[in-house]
């Protein structure tokens, strides 16, 4: 049997801020069609993780393969481009604009047309922007805040600015999506609602790779789960595997349940 | 562009299409003439400053370069416009792309830093490169703009063509901020890490609109040298470049419209302080003060938002 390729692999990934591990000589892949969670303490290093994976932030050391090529130190709108998306932990929306053109944006990466053609609105032009204005509207659908489309997009609630950022990275037509902290701040239903969601989004062939608190939500959807603690990998395994860990108890776990 | 845009436009070509026949005094026509091309410049600098959120503190030498390629070219080389006037665009194409491609890759406003060392040294050149530019007592027997024959002169003729330009460049813009372009400048504006994960190239799209700005700046520059064929360093000084930057902010910044209010209320403005002889400058300064501490974002802003309180008070 071929094992097949991981869609994201990293080997020996180091980042020091001065004088801070913040991430340190981390091994970890990604299957395709997994829906894989990193879970940790607060300053574990998952968030920094996520910044250099999407070129944010550049390694300190090591190499970041996705399908198999090094995509460590390129600029993010490249990584976009080559079937990364994600969104954020603090929801960084456009809040300059509607809902609509937030997912609009997260076309761009998909769309060519340049600033003369633009500015001319040349015939190919009006077509791209309506193939544009279909695909956000679905993306929208996924999510199901179509009724939200022409609002503001700093106006709506958390949790549908969360399901938001979840559209518009949808957009870019990612092969990998990163979501960070999707259910912070969300009550139960729409815990629940994103629990669905992402179900869904992996469903259309998309892996997702996860950061979150909510240990119910992770243990449900969750294939696997890597354990940060410190920067360091601490446990990798499926939900069963990593609950049942003595230095996942210790490191993180463990608290919760004792001051649950 | 969308409806309004395109409705707004449209009544903007009517108004200025029927002018000429009310008004058939050159001094009227001369000052629309002026508005139109400060008005062309402003648009660029609206949507480098409102769009890319960079502030340019030497267009005035953009404008420059394209009023001296069209007076050089012309006067001393007798290139024909056409050939002089996409000179002065290409210069002002490598001019601009040399400047703002080692500041724009920076975050922060290098590019005002680099735009008014740049201002100056063109400003310098105008001044010391007597046999070419005629140095400070100017260049002059520019001749004026004929297509085919067809000539220019005469005030009604130039207004059209002025505002010609102007119109397409304003539907050019229009159509720029109603694109994904215009839409990724807006999402750097949100919220610049989101932009760059969604793909967007946020300095190549700073650089792209800076050069643009730059050109419309240079067109505008060739269509002044024709008008009124006599052009001196001094109408490209620093000055110059603040005052534009003025009509942006007046008008309102982020807005197409609110750039050709700017252009308009700043080019008219002085010519109707004269009666207040020697405090002119004293009343322009209280006027813009007054504007900017009632109408922080602008004349267009400001009338749009009191348009609405209005409607809803009666």
């Amino acid at each position: 049997m071929v094992m097949p390729q991981p869609i994201l692999e990293t080997s020996r990934l180091r980042k020091i801020f001065g004088g801070l591990m913040a991430v340190v000589d981390l091994n970890f892949k990604v299957m395709p069609g997994q829906i894989k969670a990193i879970i940790g303490p607060n300053g574990a290093g998952k968030t920094t993780l996520f910044n250099i994976i999407t070129g944010i932030l550049p390694p300190t050391g090591g190499t970041i393969r996705f399908k198999g090529r090094e995509i460590s130190g390129e600029k993010p709108h490249r990584i976009a481009q080559k079937g990364i998306s994600r969104t954020f932990q603090t929801v960084e929306l456009f809040g300059n604009m509607t809902v609509l053109e937030n997912v609009m944006v997260g076309r761009h990466v998909r769309t060519k047309k340049g600033l003369i053609q633009s500015g001319l609105r040349l015939p190919g032009v009006k077509r791209e922007e309506r193939l544009v204005l279909e695909m956000a509207q679905e993306k929208l659908e996924v999510v199901g805040l179509m009724r939200r489309a022409n609002e503001s997009a700093s106006g709506i609630p958390l949790g549908e600015q969360k399901l938001l950022e979840i559209a518009r990275a949808l957009a870019t037509d990612p092969q990998l999506l990163l979501l960070d902290e999707p259910a912070a701040g969300l009550n139960e239903t729409e815990k629940l609602r994103i629990g669905e969601i992402i179900r869904k989004i992996r469903g259309s062939g998309i892996t997702v790779l996860l950061v979150e608190h909510h240990m119910d939500l992770v243990m449900n959807i969750s294939d696997e789960i890597v354990v940060l603690n410190y920067g360091e990998k601490v446990a990798e395994g499926t939900p069963e595997e990593v609950k049942g860990d003595e230095k996942v108890i210790d490191a993180y776990l463990g608290v919760e349940i004792r001051y649950a | 562009m969308g409806k309004e845009n395109r409705r707004a436009v449209f009544i903007l070509m009517i108004c200025l299409g029927i002018f000429p026949f009310f008004i058939r005094s050159d001094y009227y026509l001369s000052i629309m003439i002026f508005i139109g091309i400060n008005a062309i410049i402003v648009m660029g600098l609206s949507l480098l400053m409102g769009y890319a959120g960079q502030i340019s503190l030497g267009h005035a030498a953009f404008f420059g370069i394209g009023a001296y390629c069209s007076g050089v070219l012309t006067v001393k080389l007798g290139f024909s416009i056409f050939t002089a006037f996409f000179c002065g665009i290409f210069l002002s194409t490598i001019m601009a792309m040399a400047i703002a491609i080692p500041t724009l890759k920076l975050k922060g406003h290098y590019l005002a830093v680099a735009t008014l060392g740049f201002g100056e040294i063109i400003y310098v050149i105008f001044n010391e490169l007597l046999e070419i530019t005629g140095g400070p007592s100017g260049l002059s027997g520019i001749p004026s703009i004929h297509f085919f024959g067809y000539s220019f002169k005469g005030g009604w003729r130039y207004f059209y063509l002025v505002w010609t330009v102007a119109i397409l460049l304003l539907i050019f813009s229009l159509n720029i901020i109603h694109s994904r372009i215009g839409r990724a400048l807006r999402a750097v504006h949100g919220s610049e890490v989101a932009a760059q994960a969604m793909g967007v190239n946020v300095s190549q799209f700073k650089i792209q609109v800076f050069v643009l700005s730059a050109i419309y700046a240079s067109v505008a520059g060739t269509l002044y040298a024709h008008f009124v064929t006599f052009i001196s360093p001094s109408t490209f000084s620093l000055f110059v470049s603040i005052l534009l930057l003025m009509m942006v902010v007046i008008g309102g910044g982020g807005s197409i419209w609110g750039a050709l209010l700017g252009a308009g209320i700043l080019t008219v403005l002085p010519e109707s302080l004269r009666a207040f002889r020697d405090f002119d400058i004293l009343v322009y300064g209280i006027i813009l003060m007054t504007i900017l501490l009632f109408m922080p974002e602008g004349i267009f802003k400001g009338l749009t938002l009191s348009l609405i309180w209005m409607r809803k008070k009666w």
